[in-house]
C-alpha cells in the first residue's frame, strides 16, 4: 500500500471525527438520563424490569384494550387489577411527564405522541 | 409459428397491468366486506339507543346543562368560529333537524321547538365505511366510537354523515379549554371528533353524561331488552328518528 502511515492517521482521525459525541461525552455521568421516579410508590403495573424493556408495548396494549374491544381492566401477571388509563392509572404516580417521560425519549431521539392529545397532571395547572 | 418479440412484449405488458389492477380491486372489494360484515354482525344482546322528550326541553337552561356536562367532561374545545367550531351535542330548530318531515302547515309550536341533536350512533353508520384507515368503528354493542389515535384527519366521515354530527380540529383544540377534566384527552389538530356515548362509563354500567345531567328528560338503555326505559317510551309515545329515508338506522330517538 502506498502512503500507509497517512491513510492508517486519516482513517483514524475519520473514526475519531464520528465518534466525538462519544468522546465529549465520556465519563460524564448527567449525560445519562435519570427519569424522576415516584416518591410514595415502590410498585409500578409490572415489574420494573418489565416496564423498562416493554413500557411501549404495554401501553400499546392498553390502548387496543380500552378503546377497541372495552376492556378497561387490566390483570397484572401478580394478578392486580388496574384500570387501563394512561391518565387515571399511569399519571397518578409519574405526575410529572417532562421528568419522567421526556428525560429519556429526548436522549434517545424518541418522539412521543402521547401528549398532543393527552393531558399531564402538570399540564392541567396551566388552566387552574 | 414463432412470437415475435414485439408481440411478446405486448402480451406481457397487458398480462402485468391486469394483474396488479384486479389484484388491488380485489383487496379493496374484500376489505369493503369486511367492514360490512362488522356492521350487519349477529345481533348482541345489547344495542344501547337513546330517547329525548323534546316536550320537556323548554328553557335555554335545560339544554345548557346537558351541553355543558357533555362538554366539560370531554374536554371539547369552545371555538367561537361557527363555520370551525367542535361540538358533540347541539340545538337546532324542527326544520334544520328533520328537513324531510317538515311542511307549510306544521303547527306552530313545534316548529319553534329547540331539539338536541348529537351522533345518533346509527345501526348502519356510513362513517364507518368510509373511514380508510378503520379509525371509526361499531362496537358489539352499537356505539360508533372513534379509535382518534388512528385518524388521519381525512375528512371522509364528515362527508358521510348526514346529521353534521362529526367535526374536524381546524384549531389546536387545547388552546380553546376554558377548564379541563384532567381523566379525560383532549383531542390534537387535525383529527376528527364526535359523541362516543359515553363507552367508558357505558362499560363501567352508568350512564352517559347527558342523561344523567338531563334530570329525567332523556330515556337511555338497551333497545333488545323489551323491558328496558327506552323501549317501553318509545312503545308508548310518538317517535321520530332524523332522516329515516337515509337507511342509517338512527339510534337516537325524539319523542313529540
Amino acid at each position: 500500500m502506498y502512503n500507509t502511515g497517512k491513510v492508517i492517521f486519516f482513517i483514524i482521525l475519520l473514526i475519531l471525527f464520528f465518534t466525538i459525541p462519544m468522546w465529549i461525552n465520556f465519563g460524564r455521568l448527567e449525560a445519562i438520563p435519570q427519569p424522576e421516579l415516584p416518591k410514595e410508590e415502590k410498585k409500578c403495573v409490572e415489574s420494573k424490569e418489565y416496564m423498562r424493556a416493554y413500557h411501549m408495548k404495554l401501553l400499546d396494549e392498553w390502548r387496543k384494550k380500552a378503546v377497541r374491544e372495552g376492556v378497561h381492566i387490566y390483570v397484572a401477571s401478580d394478578g392486580e387489577k388496574y384500570t387501563i388509563s394512561l391518565q387515571r392509572t399511569c399519571m397518578k404516580c409519574h405526575t410529572d411527564k417532562e421528568k419522567f417521560c421526556i428525560r429519556c425519549h429526548n436522549t434517545t431521539l424518541a418522539h412521543l405522541d402521547c401528549w398532543e392529545c393527552h393531558i399531564s397532571p402538570e399540564e392541567v395547572k396551566k388552566w387552574q | 409459428m414463432a412470437i415475435r418479440r414485439r408481440e411478446f412484449l405486448k402480451i406481457l405488458g397487458i398480462g402485468v397491468v391486469t394483474g396488479v389492477v384486479s389484484s388491488f380491486g380485489g383487496v379493496l372489494i374484500g376489505r369493503g366486506k369486511d367492514i360490512l360484515k362488522e356492521i350487519k354482525s349477529s345481533p348482541s344482546k345489547v344495542r344501547w339507543a337513546m330517547a329525548i322528550d323534546t316536550k320537556q326541553f323548554i328553557t335555554e337552561e335545560d339544554f345548557k346543562k346537558v351541553i355543558e356536562a357533555c362538554h366539560k367532561a370531554h374536554n371539547v374545545p369552545q371555538i367561537p368560529d361557527p363555520v370551525r367550531e367542535v361540538k358533540w351535542i347541539w340545538v337546532d330548530t324542527f326544520e334544520r333537524a328533520f328537513p324531510t318531515l317538515e311542511h307549510e302547515f306544521i303547527s306552530e309550536e313545534v316548529k319553534k321547538r329547540k331539539f338536541l341533536l348529537l351522533c345518533n350512533h346509527c345501526d348502519n353508520p356510513p362513517c364507518v365505511r368510509v373511514c380508510p384507515v378503520r379509525a371509526t368503528f361499531k362496537r358489539e354493542d352499537g356505539v360508533v366510537v372513534q379509535d382518534l389515535h388512528r385518524c388521519i384527519g381525512c375528512k371522509f366521515c364528515i362527508a358521510a354523515c348526514p346529521f353534521g354530527s362529526r367535526n374536524y380540529n381546524f384549531y389546536p383544540p387545547k388552546e380553546f379549554l376554558k377548564e379541563v377534566n384532567p381523566d379525560y384527552p383532549a383531542r390534537t389538530i387535525g383529527v376528527v371528533e364526535k359523541c362516543i356515548l359515553c363507552y367508558q362509563r357505558l362499560d363501567e354500567g352508568k350512564l352517559p353524561y347527558c342523561v344523567e345531567a338531563s334530570e329525567g328528560k332523556m330515556y337511555f338503555g338497551n333497545l333488545n331488552d323489551p323491558n328496558s326505559s327506552v323501549r317501553k317510551v318509545i312503545a308508548e309515545s310518538i317517535v321520530i328518528v332524523r332522516k329515516p329515508e337515509l337507511q342509517t338506522k338512527p339510534m337516537v330517538f325524539y319523542i313529540l
